[in-house]
């Protein structure tokens, strides 16, 4: 993982920023450049809601390079409260307690390791909504 | 644009072939295709391989592969789009001789899995996908399939041992298929009893990654009738985040290219015999179905049953779960496997007056698919 590549992405991975475009109002997770829906090119940046529901999930069981040390591990689809959905792992629970339309929150998350000497990458995952903070 | 016909074919099995390199096999589907279409040298090559940047960190395929043809001097190039390359790559080898560019093209497609270890092939499946959003996940493809396959589950009603049926009747139709990686009979209950790949699937219900290489000739139709012509050939994509599709057990790069290509081919759903589906998992063969007009949607285990009278033969030698799925040779496997069932030569496996085949190839989870149909003049 080279730095520039891993660097450009930390806003929108460590702050959950998306994109919204002006035209039309459509959210978009990653951000784009274009609308898919409208064909503006004007599109502001928008922060996402960090809470939501799963839709969504499975577990990994013979996961790629770099990611050996977490398996097995939930990854949902998950629908945050504004409606965009998006891609992450669940963490914080056994796979066989994950269910449809569980509240999950945003949590910030060490992703994987570029060997001993690389980047460690950091970046989302989700956890069960944790009940206190629903006051 | 001319109409343009199928006139060689070559394949390999599909197998963990240690002891053969990239180019050996490619070289021996291409040479068995280029004999079988009566030995013409090809003014073109075109060449699909999915994992040779990645495994081999081999570039410039096309030349490789027509030095080793001993074709050296031939332009040649490569086509890339995932699982779907073969088919991309076969369609346009078509448009070349069809536009009238070229007389006699080789298309070939080429795969080497078996270089790698098993976390690499976990990365290089899910490649197609979006590295910085979706495999930074951390999600494999399998993953990704078993995403759609729990929300099809719970939406339709289906229980999963209606739909692992695919993969039974895969195994079926690929027993004593020379060239399949997985030539036996596997029952429901040792598919459904395997392990899961990502939970709901099963790894028994996953397509075999193996190495292989198929090949064609494409020439100019001669109008003779009895040959085996490229009646359509369609591609669409579809947005690549299955976070970003309305609803993900649909595939509308399926839907839109299929209705393409049966238009192109000015024929209906019940005048196809048979289909090669992309059944990278089988909940991936069963939507496709649907989206393809075979089934009406969440009913698309009820071919398996034999319930459509209409209803064509599905994955005649075992599709990517039993025949195997050589990655970036894929699509131009069922392309020689419905040649061979339109020329009445698949033996044990073949469909009986056999006249129109399709073939569906994908690339990523939906986000490419292509449909090429043969029909037999």
């Amino acid at each position: 993982m080279s730095v520039p590549r891993y660097w450009r992405e930390i806003k929108y991975r460590y702050r959950l920023i998306g994109e919204r475009c002006i035209r039309c109002g459509s959210l978009y997770y990653p951000r784009r450049a274009i609308c898919p829906r409208c064909g503006s090119r004007e599109l502001e940046e928008y922060q996402l809601r960090d809470r939501g529901r799963v839709i969504s999930w499975t577990v990994i069981r013979n996961p790629p390079k770099d990611y050996e040390k977490f398996a097995p591990y939930v990854v949902a689809l998950v629908e945050l409260d504004d409606g965009v959905r998006i891609l992450t792992q669940l963490v914080d629970i056994e796979p066989e307690e994950v269910k449809a339309g569980m509240r999950v929150e945003a949590t910030f998350r060490r992703i994987r390791e570029d060997g001993t000497s690389g980047i460690i990458e950091y970046g989302y995952k989700f956890r069960p909504r944790i009940e206190s903070e629903k006051k | 644009m001319r109409r343009v016909s199928i006139t060689g074919v070559g394949l390999t099995q599909v197998s963990e072939h240690w002891e053969r390199s990239l180019t050996d096999l490619f070289v021996e589907a291409a040479a068995k295709a280029i004999d079988d279409a009566g030995g013409e040298d090809p003014e073109a090559i075109y060449v699909s391989s999915s994992g040779a940047p990645f495994i081999q960190r081999q570039l410039n395929l096309g030349a490789m592969v027509a030095d080793a043809l001993g074709m050296a001097g031939t332009p040649a190039l490569t086509v890339e789009a995932g699982a779907a390359g073969g088919a991309i790559a076969l369609q346009e080898g078509v448009r070349a001789v069809a536009s009238g560019l070229y007389d006699c093209v080789l298309v070939g497609g080429v795969e080497k899995a078996s270089d790698a270890s098993p976390e690499e092939i976990a990365g290089f499946l899910s490649m197609p996908e979006d590295q910085e959003y979706t495999a930074y996940t951390g999600i494999t493809n399998f993953g990704l399939n078993a995403l759609i396959y729990r929300q099809y589950l719970e939406r339709f009603g289906v229980r999963q041992e209606e739909i692992a049926m695919l993969a039974v009747r895969c195994h079926e139709h690929a027993e004593g298929c020379p060239h399949a990686m997985y030539p036996f009979k596997l029952s429901l209950e040792r598919i459904l009893s395997s392990p899961f790949e990502a939970d709901p699937i099963h790894v028994l219900e996953c397509s075999g990654i193996g190495d292989g290489a198929a090949a064609v000739v494409i020439q100019p139709s001669r109008g003779e009738g009895g040959e085996v012509e490229v009646a359509a050939y369609s591609t669409s994509t579809d947005r690549v985040h299955l976070t970003e599709r309305p609803d993900i057990t649909t595939f509308e790069a399926v839907k839109r290219a299929s209705d393409r290509a049966l238009r192109m081919a000015g024929i209906s759903r019940r005048d196809v015999d048979l289909v090669e589906l992309h059944d990278e998992t089988t909940i991936t063969g069963i939507i496709s179905l649907e989206d393809m007009g075979f089934a009406e949607r969440g009913k698309g285990t009820s071919l398996l049953a034999g319930e459509g009278i209409e209803a064509p033969q599905i994955n005649t030698f075992g599709g990517l779960k039993a025949r195997g799925n050589p990655v970036g040779a894929t699509g131009l496997y069922q392309v020689v496997e419905v040649t061979m069932q339109l020329r009445g030569e698949a033996g044990r496996c073949q469909v009986d007056g056999a006249e129109i085949g399709l073939a569906e190839s994908l690339g990523g989870l939906g986000s490419t698919c292509a449909i090429t149909i043969l029909r037999r003049s």
